[in-house]
């Protein structure tokens, strides 16, 4: 589930009022995902029920700042080095994650990238296979086709990914 | 046993602070009957790995085994003579003899190999037959289009027994259907025992093999599991 997971990363680099994670969310993965500040709070409370945000004190104005605990910390590594399964994707999950790698300092987005693109390989040579293999009528193959064509696109979309973040790295050293 | 074995394979252009290295410490294997696909940016090192794979070329340090065989044992002539008999090409930039029609030029590995000609022309028409090319077999390659000259360097990588094809973006020029028959092509062949190494920018053709290898900067970094029962 990727909110937490995104609220987590945001989370990484330092304490933060649930306000001002609203704000953030939105600016790291544009109009994809609008989040209200009442999801934000419901989602902040049960993580800080599972342990994975602490809040601190109440200031005047009665806001709370939430910083990430260890097992939050733990938490959002192992989401970033996870791929998302093709089967059981909520919308997106894929973009989110990597604006969130992208927008988190210190993660390691070329792995993210590699980590999805191997996956999303085995996912499309298991669809030619039943493509190749497919006795089914026409409706079959091309709900096989339209899957096909899902992963190729995810797939260029990371090459994409990649070129562009290599030309940043790039243009940041010289 | 396997087919192609790099092992710890690096293969470094030029000397010193001007070097460049195109593979760098690659280990791969490859089986009897396996579909390779090779993927990764322009300059991850495809070309060299599949130039080293067939012989064309020879690694800064590390072994390549075909069959058994380390090829850096070899003499030229020993060389010449694998590359011509067991090995197919695919290059990138086709490399089709102008002066030759599609059919000659198609012939010319067995006839390079000692087949007769008239054995070297049968085998060719089967070969641009599979392709679907038979009927265009006396055209020179400036009177075809891209696509069907690709596809006769395709027949030509194809032609008589190859235990070993080595194509490199064998698809570039071709639309999705014809593309897709070439790989269902290579498929065929390697069901049929050889060994195929290919490499493509395209995920729907890599996805027909048994393995991805994906190559950045030179490196290996990282690959599907082959399917189970598709390894032998
Ligand atoms: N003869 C050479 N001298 C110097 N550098 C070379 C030579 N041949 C290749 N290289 C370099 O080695 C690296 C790998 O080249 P290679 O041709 O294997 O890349 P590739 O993955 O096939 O790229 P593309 O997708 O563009 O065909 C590149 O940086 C290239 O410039
Ligand atoms: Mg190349």
């Amino acid at each position: 589930m990727s909110i937490r997971h995104g609220l987590l990363a945001l989370l990484s680099p330092e304490p933060r009022y649930g306000y001002q994670l609203r704000t953030e969310f939105e600016a790291s993965t544009g109009a994809t995902w609008p989040l209200n500040i009442g999801q934000v709070y419901t989602t902040l409370s049960r993580m800080e029920r599972d342990g994975l945000v602490s809040p601190g004190e109440e200031d005047d104005q009665g806001r709370v700042v939430y910083m990430i605990t260890e097992a939050g910390r733990a938490e959002m590594e192992r989401w970033f080095s996870t791929p998302v399964a093709q089967a059981d994707r909520p919308r997106d999950e894929l973009v989110i994650k990597l604006a969130m790698a992208v927008t988190a300092p210190g993660v390691d987005v070329g792995r993210v990238v590699q980590t999805q693109r191997t996956a999303t390989m085995a996912t499309l040579q298991e669809l030619t296979r039943a493509k190749r293999s497919a006795a089914g009528g026409t409706a079959q193959r091309l709900v096989l086709d339209s899957k096909i064509f899902q992963a190729e696109a995810e797939q260029r979309w990371l090459d994409h990914c990649e070129a562009v973040l290599a030309a940043n790295t790039e243009g940041a050293q010289s | 046993m396997s087919v192609v074995r790099l092992a710890d394979v690096t293969r470094t252009h030029g000397e010193g602070p001007a070097a460049v290295t195109a593979l760098s410490g690659v280990n791969l294997a490859i089986e009897a009957g396996e579909l390779v696909a090779v993927m990764g940016p322009s300059g991850s090192g495809k070309s060299t790995l599949l130039n080293l794979a067939g012989g064309l070329d020879t690694p800064t340090s590390g072994t390549v085994t075909v069959e058994d065989t380390d090829l850096a044992t070899l003499t030229a002539k020993e060389l010449a003579a694998i590359r011509r008999r067991h090995v197919g090409y695919v290059f990138q930039e086709l490399n089709l003899i102008p002066s030759l029609s599609a059919v000659e030029n198609v012939m010319l590995p067995r006839e390079l190999d000692g087949d007769r000609s008239a054995r070297a022309r049968e085998l060719a028409m089967e070969a641009l037959g599979e392709v679907g090319l038979a009927h265009l077999a006396d055209r020179f390659p400036e009177e075809i289009s891209g696509g069907q000259r690709q596809r006769v360097a395709i027949a030509r990588a194809l032609v008589g027994e190859r235990r070993l094809v080595l194509a490199d973006e064998p698809t570039g020029a071709l639309d999705s259907h014809t593309g897709d028959e070439i790989l269902s092509l290579l498929r065929a062949r390697c069901d049929a025992g050889a060994t195929v190494l290919v490499v493509t920018h395209e995920p729907r053709y890599a996805a027909w093999a048994d393995r991805v290898v994906f190559l950045r900067d030179g490196e290996v970094a990282d690959a599907t599991v082959p399917p189970a029962v598709n390894v032998r």
